[in-house]
């Protein structure tokens, strides 16, 4: 079950620059922790954050086992054409999560 | 409405309610006041609160059927009626004769109502319901009720509060009532109210309990933790939610 928090303005002016946000729930569990066990925890982290606008790359971040969990991320991209933007977090245990928003712009 | 006019609003109504809860000679502080102001503002954005996440789960689980009964909460308790019940915990359940906290309810729901297994201590899912449950009373304050068969336990509670422990020999109160607002190590001691709980703790990294956090405390002191099911727990939170009358709930809170 995926599980994400999304804040992007439905509506924005063509040329307007608008701020993007997004957090999703995500152990990031780094690898070098012991388990009760005595035994390392083995990684699970997001890899790899992109943001695309009707299919262009607008923004792309990689992740390392010091980002805490529960991940943030916030950028700013300037509003061109009406459209979907998608954001696409993939990382380790085949961790796979795409979320879309709509953005009127006019 | 926008999400900027919706935090503005949200902060609004944490002033007002701290304003009211406050008469001149009230110097009661929820932790949220002693937070630094990046902080207060990651508590107050709900697309920065970390917590949030947490009742989004929280609303999921809320219609997923469980048990053998095969019922989801949702199937016995409208979501609007959950307002202000966690404003009102601990309390005793009916046909009981000893109070529960709001998690020890939902645990009953759990094992009575929809015939599963209780969830353990600190459980993710748990801590979500709670979250779902105890968010339904953001800026309520906080109510104890009347029932006097409470009056024992919450003196118990007090006692225990004021009781030096552990190899520091101190008390909650020489902390929280007597040294409030000055520094320990890096933290400012807050006067140590439960109105955020469970809260997203950065240090913990993800939601906890109230139990948690006052396992927390006396770990620092180097006193024994009282077992998760310990009575304890109870008694300190009936004592607490008493001192923190009228503070406005805050689920889910941040703290560092
Ligand atoms: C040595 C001082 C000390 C003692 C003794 C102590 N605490 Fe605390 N307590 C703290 C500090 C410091 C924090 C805040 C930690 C932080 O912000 O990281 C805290 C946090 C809390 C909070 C959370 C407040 C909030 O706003 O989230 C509660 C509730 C609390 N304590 C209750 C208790 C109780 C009950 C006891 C006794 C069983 C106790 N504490 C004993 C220092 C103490
Ligand atoms: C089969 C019906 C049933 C199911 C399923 C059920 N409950 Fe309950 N719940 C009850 C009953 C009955 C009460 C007691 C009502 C009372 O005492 O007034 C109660 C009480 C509560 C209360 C306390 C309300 C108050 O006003 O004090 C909470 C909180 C609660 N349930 C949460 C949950 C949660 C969370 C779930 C799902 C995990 C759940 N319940 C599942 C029947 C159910």
């Amino acid at each position: 079950m995926s599980n994400v928090l999304i804040n992007a303005p439905k509506t924005a002016k063509s040329g307007e620059l608008i701020e993007l946000k997004a957090l999703i729930m995500h152990p990031m569990e780094t690898g070098f922790r012991p388990g009760t066990n005595g035994r390392i925890i083995p990684r699970n982290i997001i890899q790899r954050f992109v943001a695309t606008w009707n299919g262009e790359e607008i923004f792309s971040m990689a992740f390392s086992p010091a980002i805490a969990a529960n991940p943030f991320v916030s950028f700013f991209v300037v509003a061109r054409q009406s459209g979907t933007v998608e954001l696409h977090w993939t990382g380790d245990e085949g961790f796979d999560v795409k979320e879309q928003v709509a953005i009127a712009v006019g | 409405m926008t999400s900027r006019a919706a935090i503005a609003l949200l902060i609004a109504a944490f002033a007002a309610s701290y304003a009211l809860a406050q008469g001149s000679d009230d110097k009661r502080r929820s932790g949220y006041q002693d937070m630094g102001e990046a902080l207060q503002k990651m508590q107050d954005d709900d697309s920065a609160n970390p917590g949030m996440l947490f009742v989004q789960l929280g609303r999921q689980l809320w219609d997923k059927k469980a048990g053998s009964a095969d019922k989801a909460c949702a199937d016995c308790h409208a979501i609007a009626v959950m307002k202000g019940v966690a404003a009102r915990y601990p309390a005793i359940p009916q046909g009981a004769d000893t109070p529960i906290d709001l998690e020890g309810r939902i645990n009953l729901c759990r094992t009575e109502q929809q015939r599963g297994a209780p969830f353990p201590p600190e459980d993710q899912e748990l801590l979500a319901l709670e979250a779902w449950v105890a968010y339904q009373s953001r800026g309520e304050p906080i109510a104890p009720p009347d029932d006097p068969r409470l009056a024992p336990f919450r003196a118990q509670g007090e006692a225990l509060f004021r009781l030096r422990r552990g190899q520091l020999d101190l008390s909650c109160a020489i902390c929280h009532d007597d040294n409030a607002g000055k520094k320990l190590a890096g933290a400012t001691i807050p006067q140590g109210h439960p109105n955020g709980y469970p809260v997203y703790r950065l240090e913990w990294q993800t939601l906890g309990s109230l139990k948690r956090r006052l396992r927390n405390c006396l770990f620092g002191i180097r006193a024994e933790t009282p077992a998760w099911s310990a009575p304890d727990y109870v008694a300190l939170e009936l004592y607490l939610m008493q001192r923190a009358r009228g503070l406005p709930i805050e689920v889910p809170a941040v703290r560092p």
